[in-house]
């Protein structure tokens, strides 16, 4: 009797914790990737004239996507493809070399606007560069389903 | 056999022969006419540059082991619900590609899905949309591709399954569902919003993934823009009308910012099929992606399944 209430207990423990590490997982990636929407609105306002060209923004902007992005392809156990409404394609799991090459080229492309860049000119030649991997990640990597 | 038996055979022999008529590679014309296939002027190819970007071409008829866009040698898997479809080589190449086609031909292609050899094409090549391009623009649209690079080899053949593995049923479907008419501009609307309207509904061809369809894979027209499956079998195109669960919080400029950079109201980013999209819709120009996003706003608001985010 006693054992089998361990044995559910510990079950049930189980089962709450995959569940939990999962949903963690799903949350902890789309809060990289909503801290990356808010570091790209300053830039692309100032890309498009209707702010006042920052450095020290920019160069934060650059920071953050390349300490978000290292993180960010450490959260996706394999108890995470589904559920808690993520969008990751379940090419992630399929090619994982491929989706972390891709993770590495954002990282090395933000790396390198942030040393070639120091004024408004070079800002507006290196930056485009860096904010081309949004779209082309989620391209293949992101599969967004109806709510 | 008696009279009633005599009137049965025949009724069902008549029936089958109109049944095989109605599905030959001939009765669409037969019906709604080969008038609308003859261009007014000589083609410009300048034209034919914007309505290939706004088009899309590229998005399904590039070669997927190429890194020029402009290689357009198809190939490109497009799996659907009805089976796997390989965009043609579209190339100017003589033999592979539609290098000895005649501008008629690419008109009658384009806006009548029938082939130069008479057999019909997949409504997954858009020509139900493409249909509303005057052949003017169609002819223009010839011009410019013919400059482009010619390209070898033919993509393989579609791997659809039955029924939709047999041709002669599309005569049905396109006499059943294809509007052969040339869009027309609404003279009580603005030049922009007309601009728009033919963007959207004829070249950039967009009801074609955010509508749902029906059994018979034709858009459900009181539903058009309301959101549709994604073009892949997962994930979804959301809801452009200007409906709460669509575009209504976004300003036309945000549309239109968004069709140029790919980023939302929220920065994120378009993803999936829609990032290619940007691609092309980037090669526009600031007054067509406006064009667009007047067109959206106008739409009446359709309550969608799927959601902007």
């Amino acid at each position: 009797m006693n054992a089998n209430r361990l044995l559910l207990a510990l079950s049930l423990t189980a089962v709450v914790t995959v569940a939990f590490a999962s949903t963690e997982s799903i949350g902890d990636r789309q809060r990289i990737m909503k801290a990356n929407g808010a570091a790209t609105k300053p830039v692309v306002a100032m890309l498009k004239g209707e702010a006042p060209f920052d450095l020290a923004t920019v160069q934060k902007s650059l920071a953050d996507y390349q300490t978000g992005i290292a993180t960010f392809v450490t959260l996706f156990p394999d108890d995470s493809k589904s559920g808690a409404k993520t969008a990751a394609s379940p090419k992630i799991w399929d090619d994982t070399a491929g989706f972390k090459a891709a993770a590495d080229k954002f990282a090395s492309d933000a790396k390198t606007a942030a040393s070639a860049i120091t004024d408004e000119a070079s800002f507006k030649a290196a930056m485009p560069t860096v904010l081309k991997n949004c779209g082309s990640c989620h391209e293949t990597w992101r599969v967004k389903d109806a709510q | 056999m008696g009279r009633v038996g005599r009137t049965l055979l025949a009724s069902v022999v008549f029936g089958c022969f109109a049944a095989y008529w109605l599905t030959s590679f001939d009765a669409y014309s037969v019906f709604r006419g080969d008038d609308r296939l003859l261009p007014s002027r000589a083609p410009d190819g300048a034209k034919g540059k914007t309505l290939f970007a706004a088009g899309g071409c590229v998005s399904c008829h590039a070669s997927p082991d190429s890194t020029d866009r402009l290689h357009l040698g198809g190939g490109k898997p497009l799996v659907t619900p009805f089976g796997i479809f390989y965009p043609p080589n579209i190339s100017p190449d003589p033999d592979d590609g539609i290098g000895r086609w005649t501008g008629v031909q690419f008109i009658r292609a384009l806006r009548e899905g029938t082939a130069p050899d008479r057999h019909p094409y997949y409504p997954a090549f858009p020509y139900p949309s493409y249909r509303g391009m005057s052949p003017d623009d169609a002819a223009d649209l010839f011009a410019f591709i013919r400059t482009l690079p010619p390209v070898k080899g033919k993509a393989p053949d579609h791997e659809l399954t039955f029924p939709y593995s047999v041709r002669r049923g599309l005569v049905l479907w396109k006499l059943a569902f294809l509007n052969g008419t040339v869009l027309h501009r609404d003279p009580n609307r603005s030049t922009l919003w007309n601009r728009g309207y033919y963007l959207v509904e004829a070249v950039g061809h967009c009801a074609e993934c955010h509508s749902p369809r029906n059994l018979a894979g034709a858009i459900v027209q009181d539903k058009r823009f309301s959101g549709g499956p994604d073009i892949d079998g997962k994930g979804a195109a959301p809801n452009i009308t200007p409906d709460q669960t669509g575009l209504a919080g976004w300003s036309e400029a945000a549309i239109a910012s968004y069709l140029k950079d790919g980023f939302t109201p929220d920065f994120d980013s378009a993803g999936g099929a829609m990032a290619e999209v940007i691609r092309n819709t980037a090669e526009l120009s600031d007054a067509d992606r406006l064009a667009i996003a007047t067109y959206l706003k106008s739409l009446t608001p359709i309550q969608g399944q799927s959601r902007v985010r």
